[in-house]
């Protein structure tokens, strides 16, 4: 299991990477790969959308299950990773690669862990 | 197996309809897509459904013990009457003189299916049971309009529930809260009491329950709703254990709906057509969808019931679907009826008293028709899941049971024998689930590799979701 | 009492002992003290086959059996081939369940996807979905694939067949969606009016083809002012009609459904019928009910499964955009069985019929009875004339075993289709002259 360095993690199990301070990247993480499986299909939110932290962001679906991915910030979509409708195996495969979402004008996140507090919540949970 | 498009050749056909015996006249505009339907004989035809036929498991091919299915015996002579020209050449818009025996039909399906359910009127509008549950939903937002209550806006649903319950809500326009069970269970009482106010629309409820257990409490939950001025609605999936003993009307439900393709043995044609008539009490009857049938001096007629929600589908629903039914009500009758819930419990019951030695039975109490497994422990055991003693099932020749239903029970095996299962098949497939869960311990790979004798190995879902080919192309 | 029920006295008591109880009564102990009501319930005693089949049978024997259909408006009187009703009734594809255990349901996941593969060769679109219920909800789950956050308005030409409009209405009734009725000009929609009442906010607009009146609607010139307003055409098409007509596809239509019924099923008094449901390639994910696939086993062998669940509410609960759970598998395997046995052939034969034999006899009460149609634009195999007594001459029809078209509008909506023979539609018309013009 991967938990890089240099990005913020979600409780709900998403990382941002800040970009600066208004903007970032979302995906999800390792851990949430593989607890979802196999992905099929990503419905990615739309350019213009307004997020709200800890509202859901977008949906994941395996075969037997969806899957939400929920918002680590408030802010305004303005990219989504298109490459991820038609190889949606990019999540499973490069989690921290795979971005979903870019959000700008940030104006509120939550409270978010360094990759060491991630690692030991994922495993506090297990226990 | 071949597609029908990869048999019989250009030109081939069938000699089907005459040459034209007027003058020919044709549209101005006509398609340019060409229609590439298959080109076979008469004779490459059959063959090819026969060969699909022998890929089918259909209840005449052996036991089919799908909880909340209710797989029972389809009666032949239902068939035969839903195949009468008496019914089937009548079109559904001709003058109410000329079809009093389909009206007659649909009157006494009513009548008794009422008298059954203890409800004051019904619906053979809707075409299946989420039809039907979609449109309780929408009688209950109609009812809570006319009284001008539109603060109502939540439908209470136990986390057990079938999936089409919170989605019919939701079509409806309402939000659903979830309650969950107890450790018995059945409702929670102290979680629906907190979920209960002045914004609760209603309850969706199944009695018997998805885990096949009778809700002790039903009084009381129908009571607590009630009062917090919410309507109650009975899904009637799991209606075989109680039919003919008890009414969901005499539990407190205002509305109903039932599966004829499960309690009334009515066939499942590979996935539809059913039929869900939606019954009400009194308060609801002028909401119901129209038109229902009305009886005056042996005069059948059929009338818009005064605040109707309108259409739920074109024409009077599945009709022969409900002349299956009425047959079957009919042949049971006044005494069959029960007989036959008695049995889906005793048959249940048996089977899960045969297995629960060997298989994790999470709730230890009788069940009603149906019973729930769990295979968690052996999962975390031997690595052998549900999915995993369903496919061994297949190399014995058997139907699995349902599977990872309800979700509140992991690894979830919910086990429906039905009353038209004869011992010998019982104790077979007890025996073929004892063998299993042997192999389990001993052989797991064996059951990872399952099935080896079906005419197609474990298929590749998640290829077929990433890249879906909906059809064929040449 | 008739029963089905196989165990024996003997047996139930070796149950009863495996369980250890000594009455099924205990099994019900749950149940609230007086609510059973075994023997309190009102209704017939059972009875044996023989008696069950004359009681049912005296039912069906007081309906009327017309010889000559003359009557259409969202049911149809089409030759059904001998090789789809002895097919069809075949038990293995009757008591079949879902097939959810793909390994032994290859025959019924086959036949739903060569299903699916014709009726998008016969509308000409991308995909289609295993069937829904019936036409009327099939338009009604169309317009749910259209809404969207901004767009929430609904529209509907007034010359869709009445029962279909009266169903997407109490579906939208269900959604808050507000559905807007657009007027129609001489038997089609109004095309100036429908581009006026069309805002940003439109998600859809429904049109039927041929509509209601049988007319032939300007599909193409409304088609582009839809979708110049933003919004998705979808198109209710008459599967017959469709082999001959331009296809929705051609049409521009981003979604195509319509009542398979015409496809091999019996008129049965109104049911089980057959919603077909058909879309654009961006539109797939957003198709309701089941869908089934193609993919490869373990062995590398091709095969089939229901697939794109991760749409379906036994998964989305109450996030699914649809409750739908079933659809009218086997009226769809009827459907199947009927285009292969009619292939390209049979079917554009049975569309001219059609269409040649109403214009007979459009053309015969023309002349014969002096009335003219109501709307004078093309029509397929329906249409509406005047008429000056139209109870009397449905009487009279109907007591030589005739059942006249529909009354509609003042005037009758008259269908022909190629069952109905030149002697027939002759008679009909000598039939009216005689008994109403003297």
């Amino acid at each position: 299991m991967n938990f890089p360095d240099g990005l913020k993690y979600s409780k709900t199990h998403e990382w941002v990477k800040m970009l600066d301070t208004y903007s970032c990247l979302i995906g999800i993480t390792d851990f949430a790969q593989s607890e979802l499986g196999d992905v099929v299909f990503i419905n990615l939110p739309k350019i213009g959308d307004e997020v709200v932290k800890n509202e859901v962001l977008c949906d994941v679906e395996s075969v037997k299950a969806v899957s939400d991915v929920i918002s680590p910030v408030s802010g305004t979509i303005s990219e989504v990773n298109e490459g991820l409708v038609d190889a949606p195996e990019k999540l499973n495969e490069d989690p921290f690669g795979s971005w979903i979402a870019k959000v700008e004008k940030i104006t509120a996140s939550l409270d978010l862990m360094d990759a060491a507090r991630y690692e030991e919540f994922i495993k506090s949970e297990e226990a | 197996m071949k597609l029908i498009f990869e048999c019989g050749s250009d030109g081939q056909h069938l000699s089907l309809i005459p040459p034209c015996d007027v003058p020919e006249v044709m549209l101005k505009e006509t398609r340019e897509q060409p229609l590439e339907l298959p080109q076979v004989c008469e004779n490459e035809l059959t063959r090819h459904y026969t060969a699909l036929s022998k890929r089918v498991y259909g209840i005449n091919d052996g036991f089919y013990p799908l909880g909340s299915c209710t797989m029972k015996y389809n009666p032949k002579i239902n068939d035969d009457m839903a195949a009468l020209p008496g019914f089937t050449a009548v079109h559904p818009l001709q003058p109410e003189a000329t079809v009093q025996g389909c009206l007659e039909v649909l009157c006494k399906a009513e009548k008794y299916l009422c008298e059954i359910t203890g409800m004051d009127a019904m619906t053979m509008q809707p075409a299946a049971g989420a039809h039907g549950e979609f449109t309780g939903m929408m009688l209950i937002k109609a009812y809570l309009r006319d009284r001008g209550d539109t603060g109502r806006t939540k439908i209470i649903i136990p986390d057990s529930a079938h999936g089409t319950n919170p989605a019919s809500a939701v079509m409806a326009g309402f939000s659903v809260i979830n309650v969950c069970s107890g450790p018995d269970g059945g409702v929670d009482l102290e979680s629906l009491k907190a979920a209960v106010g002045p914004d609760t629309a209603g309850l969706m409820l199944t009695n018997p329950n998805t885990l096949g257990l009778f809700d002790r409490n039903i009084l009381e939950i129908t009571r607590i709703v009630h009062e917090a001025g919410g309507l109650c609605y009975y899904d009637g999936a799991n209606l075989n254990a109680i039919s003919g003993i008890v009414r969901p009307g005499d539990m407190g439900f205002d509305i109903v709906h039932l599966n004829l393709h499960k309690t009334f043995s009515t066939p499942h044609g590979g996935g539809g057509p059913g039929s869900g008539p939606v019954g009400c009490k009194e308060h609801l009857v002028c909401f119901l969808p129209g038109p229902i049938t009305a009886e005056a001096d042996g005069l059948y007629k059929q009338v818009m019931p005064a605040k109707s929600i309108g259409r739920v589908k074109a024409f009077n629903g599945n009709f022969l679907v409900v002349v299956r039914a009425l047959t079957y009500i009919l042949t049971l009758g006044r005494d069959g009826l029960p007989d036959a819930s008695r049995h889906a419990v005793l048959h249940a019951n048996y089977m899960m008293s045969r297995l629960k030695g060997t298989y994790d039975m999470p709730y230890d109490t009788f069940c009603m028709h149906e019973f729930v497994m769990s295979l968690d422990r052996l999962h975390r055991e031997t690595g052998v899941s549900a999915l995993d003693i369903t496919k061994g099932l297949l190399d014995y020749g058997l139907h699995p049971p349902t599977m990872y239903f309800p979700t509140i029970v992991h690894e979830a095996l919910l086990v429906e024998p039905t009353e038209t299962e004869s011992k010998a098949a019982i104790d077979e497939a007890v025996e073929v689930f004892l063998k299993l869960y042997e192999t389990a311990k001993t052989d797991p790979g064996k059951l990872h590799n399952a099935p080896v004798t079906t005419p197609v190995r474990r298929l590749d879902e998640v290829g077929a979701a990433r890249n879906p080919i909906l059809k064929y192309e040449k | 009492m008739g029963t089905y029920v196989p165990t024996t006295p003997a047996e139930q008591d070796q149950m009863l002992a495996e369980i250890g109880i000594s009455s099924v009564d205990e099994l019900y102990a749950n149940v609230p003290a007086g609510m059973t009501i075994c023997d309190r319930l009102s209704l017939p005693e059972g009875i044996s086959e023989l008696a069950v089949r004359a009681a049912v049978t005296s039912m069906a024997d007081k309906n009327k059996v017309f010889r000559t259909i003359l009557r259409g408006a969202g049911a149809y009187n089409h030759f059904i081939p001998s090789v789809v009703r002895s097919i069809t009734s075949r038990e293995e594809f009757m008591t079949a369940y879902t097939p959810y255990q793909a390994e032994i349901s290859q025959g019924i996941l086959q036949a739903i996807f060569e299903y699916q593969t014709m009726i998008c060769m016969l509308t000409g679109m991308d995909a289609s979905n295993a069937s829904v219920y019936d036409g009327a909800t099939a338009a009604a789950e169309a317009v749910t694939m259209c809404r969207d956050r901004k767009r929430v308005k609904a529209f509907i030409s007034s010359c869709s067949n009445p029962e279909v409009i009266q169903t997407v209405q109490t579906y939208c009734f269900g959604s808050d969606t507000e559905l807007v009725i657009v007027p129609a000009k001489n038997g089609r929609t109004d095309a100036g009016a429908l581009e006026s009442m069309l805002g940003d906010d439109a998600a859809c607009f429904y049109l039927q083809q041929p509509n209601y009146f049988g007319q032939m609607e300007d599909a193409s010139g409304i088609s582009a002012i839809v979708h110049a307003a933003g919004a998705k055409f979808i198109m209710g098409v008459n599967p017959i009609a469709c082999a001959v007509m331009r296809t929705p596809f051609e049409y521009g239509a981003d979604i195509a459904v319509g009542e398979g019924q015409p496809l091999g099923l019996s008129m049965s008094f109104g049911g089980p019928y057959l919603g077909f449901m058909t879309c654009v390639k961006s539109m797939i994910r957003r198709l309701p009910g089941r869908i089934a696939g193609q993919t490869t086993d373990a062995d590398g062998a091709r095969g089939f499964v229901l697939t794109l669940t991760a749409r379906e509410q036994h998964i989305r609960r109450e996030k699914a955009s649809s409750n739908i759970c079933s659809n009218q598998a086997l009226c769809a395997f009827t459907a199947g069985v009927y285009m292969t046995a009619m292939g390209e052939k049979g079917m554009r034969q049975a569309a001219l019929l059609c269409v040649s034999k109403a214009h007979y006899l459009a053309g015969c009460i023309r002349k014969e009875l002096g009335w003219k149609l109501k709307y004078d634009g093309e029509f397929f195999h329906e249409f509406v004339t005047e008429c000056p007594c139209p109870e009397k001459v449905l009487q009279v029809l109907e007591d030589n075993g005739i059942l006249g078209g529909l009354p509609v509008d003042g005037g009758i909506l008259w269908c022909v289709t190629e069952v109905v023979t030149k002697a027939e539609l002759d008679r009909a018309v000598d039939i009216i002259k005689g008994g109403v013009l003297i």
